[in-house]
């Protein structure tokens, strides 16, 4: 048994509109840094995980498709560390 | 007949859809959430609101309620369900339904009047309703911004589930009138077996006309005839 760390990334897929992240674009532009052409936001997971049995990688990802991130929109990304 | 409303910790609806189902003279049941138990009701309603504080998305922890087990079964076997609102994003979360709620286009909570035109009337919760009716009803949500793919639509499009889309008080369909971004101006949808309905709009609080329209009543008195119509055949 040892304790792991997985970080979760979850954010819109790709072509899926983003205002908040267009707002937040903007927001960047009227603070007078132009270099920044395009902002997409996302969401960030930590969870404190017990790798017992060695499947705590394809546990996680079950963690993440019925929960965590919502399939229809969004796609995740995890981290292992420890 | 007998409704039933399931009240989740953050519903703030339940109680209008109680007294809308009251007003035409049904029977009412409340159902909570940590229950399994549908008390023998012939329509489900998931009534709006911020269920579980609409943490992480609207909708996805109140999915994994021990209620919405027993509602997902219910709906699985045909009976009849209608998310209002929060719980139009209950039922996509669910996966009772198709496509997801995003955040408004314009990012702003939305409480105002808009008006829907009635797709289709074949449906149970439209049976009293003609085709193209316009009804005036409250909108009052931030995530309303129907959402799905291309292909996803088109199967929708092909299969006739759109049931409610957002249009001018005239009835027709156009950008000004939409007030979220949705897809196609859907503010309404069912499942292919129709028996399952998602509406972002509140029919409950259009019941009166001094709410400021009654617009809303038909859909209630429509799952009332699909229901009495149900019990005639099992009966007949």
């Amino acid at each position: 048994m040892s304790n792991k760390k997985a970080i979760v990334y979850v954010r819109l897929k790709e072509g899926v509109l983003d205002p908040q992240g267009m707002t937040i674009q903007r927001a960047i532009l009227n603070m007078g840094y132009d270099m920044v052409s395009s902002v997409r936001s996302g969401r960030f997971f930590e969870l404190e995980v017990t790798a017992g049995d060695g499947r705590v990688e394809s546990k996680v990802d079950e963690i993440c498709e019925k929960l965590l991130a919502n399939p229809v929109i969004e796609e995740y990304r995890v981290e292992f560390e420890g | 007949m007998k409704f039933g409303v399931v009240t989740f910790p953050g519903s703030n609806c339940d109680y209008d859809a109680y007294a809308a189902c009251r007003l035409i003279g049904e029977e009412v049941d409340f159902l909570w959430h940590q229950s399994a138990a549908l008390n023998g009701c012939d329509v489900i309603i998931l009534p709006g609101g911020f269920a579980y504080g609409d943490y992480l998305r609207s909708g996805a922890i109140a999915r994994f309620s021990t209620i919405m087990k027993s509602v997902v079964r219910f709906a699985e076997n045909g009976g009849l369900v209608i998310g209002i609102c929060n719980g139009f994003q209950v039922l996509v979360e669910s996966g009772l339904l198709p496509g997801a709620l995003m955040r408004n286009e314009h990012l702003r909570f939305s409480c105002k009047f808009v008006y829907i035109r009635v797709e289709k009337t074949d449906n149970p919760f439209t049976l009293e309703c003609g085709q193209g009716d316009i009804i005036k009803i409250p909108i009052a949500h931030k995530d309303g911004n129907y959402y799905n793919f291309q292909g996803d639509l088109d199967e929708l499009m092909k299969h006739n589930q759109i049931l409610f889309r957002y249009c001018d008080k005239d009835g027709q369909i156009t950008r000004q009138s939409n007030p979220n971004g949705s897809a196609y101006n859907i503010a309404g949808i069912t499942n292919r077996d129709g028996n399952v309905v998602g509406i972002m709009p509140h029919p409950e609080r259009a019941v009166e006309d001094i709410l400021g329209s009654s617009g809303g009543l038909k859909i209630f008195e429509s799952v009332r005839r699909a229901v009495k119509a149900r019990v005639a055949i099992e009966n007949a």
